[in-house]
């Protein structure tokens, strides 16, 4: 009968195991490719301001001067567009999400103070 | 005659995902006539153009609406590519409609379970769900995202597939298609489905016409349309022939849909087999100048895609027509005339997304 097409999913889901996860008390499924968060390698980081530029929310601030590297969290919508656009692969999109959280948080990146340039100078005056 | 009594239908009820408010004229238990009224989540998203960079708009447009997300992104940069000359490399344009077909599955499952919880039917509303999960899955593994994917960019795609990963989604779908056997059977044999949709919300196929409806609502009322068909992209090698129903009914339209997901899942297959190996995207120069309208065929059905450039990286303007908002007018008339308790159905038979009618 019609009424029955159903039978054997219904059989199958009375018997096996639930679709759903127990979230949060299991962690969710994640892949290698899932966009979770913005992270930096501050070291590696010039601080060029290109993935400022390119960030279609303005979550990204970088303070060149300062070497500092921040990003808004509630405004990124991980789209990866500053890690495609970076000229050293200092961004990495990685696969966990940040905690939810009441309040806007923003994370702030220090880069070591620039050492690099004064030996140069050093070099070039020499 | 009757005394007339005007019933509130939404912008909040629970048959409906989202809001749209229609003023129900009610004779008794008849509907006389339906006044549709939107605006209700606007969100200027057209406007961004003179805010935001011609690639930034990218992400602009995927967020139109969550289901079609894929396809408006894929339309926007298929309009920029045609203004910037852009020749898509082949695997791009095969890798683009796989996941567009992917997209129209998860949207046709989320609607079949939608439809069946409007008129009532829980635990198939559930299944269908349960299914369009594993489509889910599916984006995320490839793209990074479940329903945001950011994956398209102009000039190709951002990520590359792999053989293993194709084979793998070739399994998924040859698995979720035996477990799909045994849900369009329901929705196209069960009598209580029957009972809820044969001859409800019959629209001929010359007022379906003349109405300008689009997608499955018109093909559903026998009208062949479907941009596919049109032999676009890599549709021509893909044999693509539209799903036709005659009934005009909410039976027919939900056939079209049921059908349409077969019919996608058999694409996939065949692009899986089919994709040539190579680039995945071309370097993109220049600044966008001229005006085009493309052409998509979303779940719902056609959208166009005009954009307007002027040599700089802010777009002169984007307008972006979408497919309910054509059928707006098909379900006034589908409305006139039914019980009230046959609205939450017809209503849903147009599968309404009312963020890509307002944009």
């Amino acid at each position: 009968m019609a009424s029955f097409k159903m039978g054997k999913m219904v059989m199958r889901s009375l018997f096996g195991k639930p679709a759903t996860l127990m979230y949060p008390v299991k962690p969710a499924k994640i892949t290698e490719a899932t966009r979770g968060h913005m992270t930096i390698d501050v070291d590696t980081c010039i601080f060029c301001g290109i993935c400022q530029k390119k960030c279609p929310t303005n979550a990204i601030v970088v303070d060149r001067k300062g070497r500092v590297w921040s990003i808004e969290r509630m405004k990124c919508i991980q789209c990866n567009a500053c890690a495609v656009s970076c000229p050293k692969d200092a961004l990495l999109m990685e696969t966990t999400y940040t905690a939810p959280s009441a309040v806007k948080i923003t994370d702030t990146f220090q880069g070591p103070p620039k050492e690099e340039k004064a030996p140069k100078a050093a070099a070039a005056e020499a | 005659m009757a005394k007339q009594t005007i019933i509130p239908f939404g912008p909040q009820h629970p048959v409906l995902p989202e809001p749209i408010h229609l003023d129900l004229v009610l004779e008794d238990e008849k509907v006389v006539q339906a006044i549709p009224s939107i605006g209700f989540i606007h969100r200027g998203l057209e406007k961004l153009v003179e805010k935001k960079e011609y690639t930034e708009l990218m992400y602009v447009t995927e967020r139109i609406c969550g289901i079609c997300a894929f396809g408006h992104n894929w339309g926007y940069c298929h309009a920029i590519e045609i203004l910037l000359n852009v020749e898509v490399p082949e695997r791009a344009e095969y890798l683009r409609i796989m996941w567009h077909e992917m997209s129209r599955i998860h949207s046709h499952l989320l609607w079949l379970g939608l439809l069946a919880d409007a008129f009532g039917f829980e635990s198939l509303f559930m299944h269908c769900w349960r299914l369009r999960e594993g489509i889910l899955d599916l984006f995320e593994k490839t793209t990074g995202g479940r329903v945001i994917f950011s994956v398209n960019k102009v000039g190709g795609v951002h990520r590359d597939v792999s053989p293993e990963m194709l084979q793998e989604i070739s399994t998924v779908i040859a698995g979720m298609k035996k477990e799909y056997d045994e849900l369009a059977s329901v929705f196209m044999e069960d009598v209580s489905v029957k009972n809820r949709t044969v001859g409800v919300g019959t629209v001929s196929k010359e007022d379906a016409a003349a109405l300008c409806a689009v997608g499955p609502t018109a093909r559903g009322s026998g009208i062949s349309t479907d941009i596919r068909s049109t032999g676009h992209s890599i549709y021509g090698k893909l044999d693509f022939e539209p799903i036709v129903e005659e009934g005009g009914d909410c039976y027919a339209r939900a056939m079209v849909r049921v059908k349409e997901v077969y019919q996608s899942m058999d694409m996939i297959q065949k692009i899986i087999a089919d994709i040539p190996e190579g680039e995945i995207a071309v370097a993109v120069k220049g600044k966008p100048e001229g005006e085009f309208m493309a052409r998509v065929e979303q779940p719902r059905g056609e959208a166009c895609y005009y954009v307007k450039g002027n040599g700089t990286k802010n777009l002169d303007r984007m307008r972006i027509r979408t497919p309910t908002n054509i059928n707006v007018p098909f379900l006034v008339n589908a409305l006139a005339g039914c019980e009230l308790a046959d609205v939450p159905v017809i209503v849903l038979s147009i599968d309404p997304c009312i963020s890509c009618t307002e944009r």
